[in-house]
């Protein structure tokens, strides 16, 4: 029975079909047991799956390149992903009409804030430089920010930990830094929340309001365009050309 | 559906190409999002079918996350040598940016709320 069972493992774990598959069955069994924790922000399915993956694949000693040849259909989709993020911030149009400049305003100061502190943070306390680059953009939504960092020699699968970290603390502290600050409309309530941490924060603020979630989801948009121009403007100009 | 999903890519091959042509620092797929965006705005109107497949996707955008993020399993000896910068610059960055985010917005609504009713 056992070395029967050895070679049905070695023949699937070489196809393509397990590492898809162990991906969307696990992803699936993440966000039940998120929604049956009412949506916690702790408890993010991307968090949780990452977890279980790199633990399964950790005790049956399953390298991370032979996970992927089968995760990489997953991972595909993000570049049509991105490309659909035009769709919702097309719906938003009449809103970034009529608020043009507080929002380009907000935009313009929340993503050099976002991309100098972390940066400023990282680096003084000793980071190198592989660290700083991939952790600029880590308040992008992830296949933006992934395919920043690989532009300007960062590592991508780094920056994607970091950005998914970044959501679940924005979702976290969103509301005490806001509620610190007494700002009350929901419209800078959600662009706040959706510029410093993406689509996790827009989910969040979609559960507040749905006014909120739309201006969050406008915020997650712009960032993505800004700091995909500011952030290798920055490198440019800073010298970092040698990385 | 099938209209909608080739649109996609198309828009991502193109902007692709213009990275590549110009040798931009901009992602591909961010250029043809940028490129979607305008011609939306130009056409005045999105199709059903696009619309629909854009929602399916980025329902489940969650779920095209993990497959890089399993690829922290490389960088745990990293992360266990720089974990107080890399944390440190989360948790700090992460409530500056909603903070000045948020107070500069807020400023902006003011100003032009005052400037309107002068």
């Amino acid at each position: 029975m056992t070395p029967k069972l050895t070679d049905i493992w070695v023949y699937l774990s070489a196809s393509p079909l397990l590492g898809l598959t162990i991906t969307l069955v696990t992803y699936q069994g993440a966000y039940w047991i998120y929604k049956r924790a009412n949506f916690h922000p702790l408890l993010n399915p991307v968090a949780l799956s990452v977890a279980a993956l790199v633990a399964l694949l950790k005790v049956t000693d399953t390298p991370y390149q032979t996970y992927f040849d089968g995760a990489q259909f997953v991972h595909f989709l993000l570049g049509p992903a991105t490309v659909a993020l035009a769709i919702p911030l097309y719906a938003q149009l009449d809103k970034l009409k009529a608020a043009w400049l507080p929002l380009a305003g907000a935009l313009a100061a929340g993503s050099a804030v976002a991309i100098a502190s972390a940066v400023g943070v990282a680096w003084l306390l000793g980071a190198d430089r592989t660290t700083l680059v991939s952790i600029a953009p880590k308040s992008v939504t992830t296949p933006i920010a992934m395919g920043i960092t690989e532009k300007l020699g960062g590592l991508p699968s780094l920056t994607a930990v970091l950005v998914v970290s970044t959501g679940i603390l924005g979702a976290v502290m969103a509301k005490y830094v806001l509620d610190a600050l007494r700002i009350k409309d929901l419209s800078v309530r959600g662009f706040a929340v959706g510029l410093a941490a993406h689509g996790i924060g827009t989910a969040r603020a979609f559960q507040v309001s749905e006014e909120a979630g739309a201006f969050a989801g406008l915020a997650m948009g712009l960032n993505g365009l800004a700091t995909s121009v500011l952030f290798p403007a920055l490198v440019w100009l800073a010298g970092w050309r040698s990385l | 559906m099938l209209a909608a999903i080739t649109l996609l890519l198309v828009y991502q091959l193109l902007g692709e190409v213009v990275a590549l042509v110009f040798a931009l620092p901009i992602p591909g797929p961010v250029i043809g999002f940028a490129a979607l965006f305008l011609t939306l705005v130009a056409r005045g109107t999105v199709s059903d079918g696009l619309r629909d497949t854009a929602n399916g996707l980025l329902a489940h955008l969650s779920l095209l996350f993990v497959p890089a993020g399993v690829g922290v399993m490389a960088h745990l000896g990293r992360l266990r040598e720089e974990w107080e910068p890399i944390t440190a610059a989360l948790v700090v960055s992460t409530a500056v940016t909603i903070g000045v985010t948020a107070l500069v917005m807020q400023a902006l609504i003011r100003w032009k709320q005052r400037r309107s009713s002068r």
